[in-house]
C-alpha cells in the first residue's frame, strides 16, 4: 500500500469514528443498561425452574423481555419522542432499578426460595392471581371505588360546609369547635359499633365511615383557612358594597382554599386507610374484603396483589387531587416559588 | 401661571351626585383593649363641603385612620354622629369608598376580577362591566387586567386600589395614606394623577396623610389633629391653583408652618 491511500484510510477512519461517537452520544445509555437489568430478570425466570411452580412464568418472561426490546428501541429514538421522551429520560435510573429489583425478586423468592411461600410471591406470582383471578378482581375495584368516591365526596362536602360555618359564625365555632376537637381524633373506625344502629344498611354504614374519616380534618383546615384570612379584606368588601353572602363566597371561600386542601389531602390519606376496615362490614366485594378473604386462606400472593393495585389507585387519586390544586390556587405561585 | 385649567365635563353621567358633604358632630371614640380603654378620638367636630379636598394631618397613630374607618361607617362612633349629606352614617355604602393603605388586592382575583369587586357585590357587573375597563384605562392598567397582584409592582398594585374604588364613582373617597408605602417617585406620579382625577370626577375626599407636603399639594383645606387621643389643633386653608409645585414660596411657608404646629422646628 502506497502512503498516500493509507493517510486517506487514516483520514476517513477518523471522519467515520468521530460520527459514530456522535452517534453514540445521541444515544440514551440508561435505557440500555435498563434493557439489560430487565433482560436479566426475563432470563432468571425462564432459565431456572421454580422451587414451587406459580405459574404464569413464561408470560412474565415475555413482558419482561418485551420491555428490554422496548428499552432497547427507546434508546435510538427517545430523543425524537419530545416531551413525553424528556419524561422518560428522566426516569430512566428508575427503569434500570426496577430491573434489577425484578430479578432479585425472582431470584430470592421463586428460584432459590430464601423468601419462601407461601408467605413471599415471586413477580410472577402476582402476575398469575391477575391472569387466574382477573374479572373478580376488576369487581372488587369497582365496589372499592363506589364506596370511596360516595364516602370520601359526601365526608369532604359536609366537612367543607362545617368548616366554613365555624371558621365564619362565631357561634357556631362556640358550639361546634370543642365537640369537633373532642371527636376528631377519635379513629373513625371506633364508630362502628354506634353505625350499626343508626344506618339501615352495612353499605351506609361503611359510607359512613370513609365519610367520617375524610371530612373531619377537612371541616378543620377548612374553619382554620376561613378564620386566618386578613380581616381587611371583608372591610374592604363590605366597603365595596359587599352583603354577608358575597363575602363568604368571594373572600371566605377562595381565601381559605390553600388550608382545605392540605385538609383534602390529610381527609385522602385516612379515607384510604379506613377504606379496608370499612369494607370488612358484612361486603360481598370490594379490595378490603379480598384482602380479608384471602389472608384467611393464605392466599398472601394474591394480597400483594391487591396491595399493589391499591397502591395505584391511591397515589392516582392524590395525583389527581394535586393537579386540581394546582389548577385552583395558581394565584398563589409567586408566594410559593 | 394662574391660568385655571378648565375642568373636563364629566366622562359619564352619574347615577348620583357626584360629590357629598360630610357633617362630623362631637365624635369621641375609643378602643376597648382587654378590659382597659384606650380613648383614640376626643370630640372631633369637622364640616367637609361637597366637592371638597381636606388632608388629615397627624402623628402617626393618632387615631386619622380610626375616623376614615368612621366616615366609612366599618365601625360606629362611641359618641357624636357623623353624617353625610345630613343623613347619619350607620353602615358602609358604595358611595363612601375608603382606600386603605396597603392596596389589599385579593390575592385570588385577577386585577380586572379586583376592580370589578364592588359592581359584582351589588349585582350590576354584567350591565355595567365596560366600567371596569374604563377604571382600569384611568389607572393605566389596561395592560395588567389578566395579571394577579403578585405579579404587580407596589405602584401598581396601588393604582390597581385605587381603580378598585373609582370604579364605583364614589361620591366620597377616604384615603388612609394611600402612597405612604410607595417608593418617592411613584409617590409624586400618583399624587399627580389623584389630583387630576379628583378635579375630573368631582367626588369629595378626605385624605390621611402625615406628609406635609403631600397634603398640601393635594389639599384645599389642611387639618391638623393633635397626639393621641386626636383632636383638631389647627386648619389651614390652601388656597392655591393646581397643579401645585412644592417649590412655591407659599407651599413652602405653608410647610414650616405646619410642621412647627407638629413640634417641628425648621
Amino acid at each position: 500500500m502506497s502512503e498516500g491511500i493509507r493517510t486517506l484510510d487514516a483520514r476517513s477512519a477518523a471522519g467515520d469514528s468521530a460520527s459514530l461517537r456522535g452517534l453514540w452520544q445521541a444515544v440514551w445509555k440508561q435505557a440500555l443498561v435498563a434493557a439489560v437489568t430487565w433482560a436479566a430478570a426475563a432470563l432468571a425466570t425462564v432459565a431456572m425452574p421454580d422451587v414451587v411452580p406459580w405459574g404464569s412464568a413464561g408470560l412474565f418472561a415475555a413482558i419482561t423481555a418485551g420491555a428490554a426490546v422496548l428499552f432497547v428501541l427507546l434508546a435510538f429514538v427517545v430523543h425524537r419522542l419530545g416531551h413525553v421522551g424528556e419524561r422518560l429520560v428522566y426516569y430512566g435510573p428508575w427503569f434500570i432499578a426496577i430491573g434489577v429489583w425484578l430479578a432479585l425478586w425472582e431470584l430470592t423468592t421463586a428460584k432459590f426460595g430464601w423468601l419462601p411461600k407461601p408467605f413471599f410471591s415471586p413477580p410472577h406470582g402476582l402476575l398469575n392471581v391477575y391472569v387466574t383471578d382477573g374479572p373478580r378482581i376488576l369487581i372488587c375495584i369497582a365496589y372499592t371505588l363506589r364506596l370511596w368516591g360516595l364516602g370520601f365526596l359526601s365526608g369532604i362536602a359536609v366537612g367543607y360546609g362545617v368548616g366554613v360555618a365555624l371558621g365564619w359564625s362565631k357561634r357556631f365555632e362556640y358550639w361546634g369547635m370543642p365537640i369537633l376537637k373532642l371527636i376528631g381524633p377519635v379513629p373513625a373506625t371506633a364508630w362502628i359499633p354506634v353505625t350499626f344502629y343508626f344506618f339501615p344498611t352495612t353499605f351506609a354504614a361503611s359510607i359512613f365511615i370513609v365519610a367520617l374519616a375524610s371530612g373531619i380534618p377537612v371541616a378543620i383546615l377548612t374553619a382554620s383557612g376561613v378564620a386566618s384570612i386578613n380581616k381587611s379584606y371583608y372591610d374592604v368588601g363590605r366597603v365595596l358594597g359587599a352583603d354577608n353572602w358575597y363575602l363568604i363566597r368571594k373572600i371566605a371561600v377562595p381565601g381559605s382554599l390553600p388550608h382545605v386542601f392540605v385538609g383534602l389531602f390529610m381527609g385522602l390519606y385516612y379515607s384510604f386507610a379506613v377504606l379496608v376496615v370499612a369494607e370488612m362490614l358484612g361486603a360481598k366485594f370490594g379490595l378490603g374484603w379480598y384482602i380479608q378473604f384471602q389472608t384467611a386462606y393464605s392466599g398472601y400472593a394474591n394480597v400483594y396483589a391487591t396491595l399493589l393495585i391499591m397502591a395505584l389507585l391511591c397515589s392516582g387519586v392524590v395525583r389527581l387531587l394535586f393537579s386540581a390544586r394546582d389548577r385552583l390556587l395558581n394565584w398563589q405561585k409567586g408566594f410559593i416559588s | 401661571m394662574s391660568v385655571a385649567v378648565a375642568v373636563a365635563p364629566p366622562a359619564r353621567e352619574f347615577d348620583h351626585n357626584p360629590s357629598l358633604s360630610l357633617d362630623i358632630r362631637a365624635v369621641s371614640h375609643q378602643f376597648d383593649l382587654g378590659g382597659a380603654r384606650l380613648p383614640v378620638l376626643s370630640s372631633i367636630n369637622l364640616n367637609v363641603a361637597a366637592g371638597e379636598f381636606v388632608a388629615l394631618l397627624g402623628p402617626s397613630g393618632c387615631g386619622k385612620s380610626t375616623l376614615l374607618r368612621l366616615v366609612a361607617g366599618l365601625e360606629a362612633p362611641t359618641s357624636g354622629a357623623i353624617l353625610a349629606d345630613g343623613a347619619p352614617i350607620d353602615r358602609p355604602d358604595p358611595s363612601r369608598i375608603l382606600v386603605f393603605q396597603d392596596p389589599t388586592l385579593f390575592p385570588w382575583a385577577t386585577v380586572e376580577a379586583n376592580v370589578a369587586t364592588g359592581l359584582e357585590a351589588r349585582r350590576v357587573l354584567s350591565s355595567q362591566r365596560e366600567r371596569v375597563h374604563e377604571a382600569l384605562a384611568l389607572t393605566e392598567l389596561t395592560a395588567f387586567a389578566g395579571a394577579y397582584p403578585h405579579q404587580l409592582s407596589g405602584g401598581m398594585a396601588q393604582r390597581a386600589a385605587l381603580a378598585r374604588a373609582l370604579v364605583n364613582d364614589p361620591a366620597l373617597l377616604l384615603l388612609d395614606e394611600p402612597l405612604g408605602k410607595l417608593d418617592s417617585l411613584t409617590r409624586l406620579t400618583l399624587q399627580e394623577e389623584l389630583v387630576k382625577l379628583w378635579r375630573r370626577r368631582g367626588f369629595t375626599a378626605l385624605l390621611v396623610t402625615h406628609d406635609v407636603e403631600e397634603a398640601l399639594l393635594l389639599a384645599g383645606r389642611v387639618i391638623v389633629f393633635s397626639d393621641r387621643p386626636a383632636r383638631l389643633k389647627a386648619e389651614f386653608k390652601v388656597d392655591k391653583d393646581y397643579p401645585r409645585h412644592r417649590d412655591d414660596p407659599e407651599i413652602v411657608a405653608l410647610r414650616r408652618e405646619i410642621l412647627g404646629t407638629l413640634g417641628l422646628k425648621t
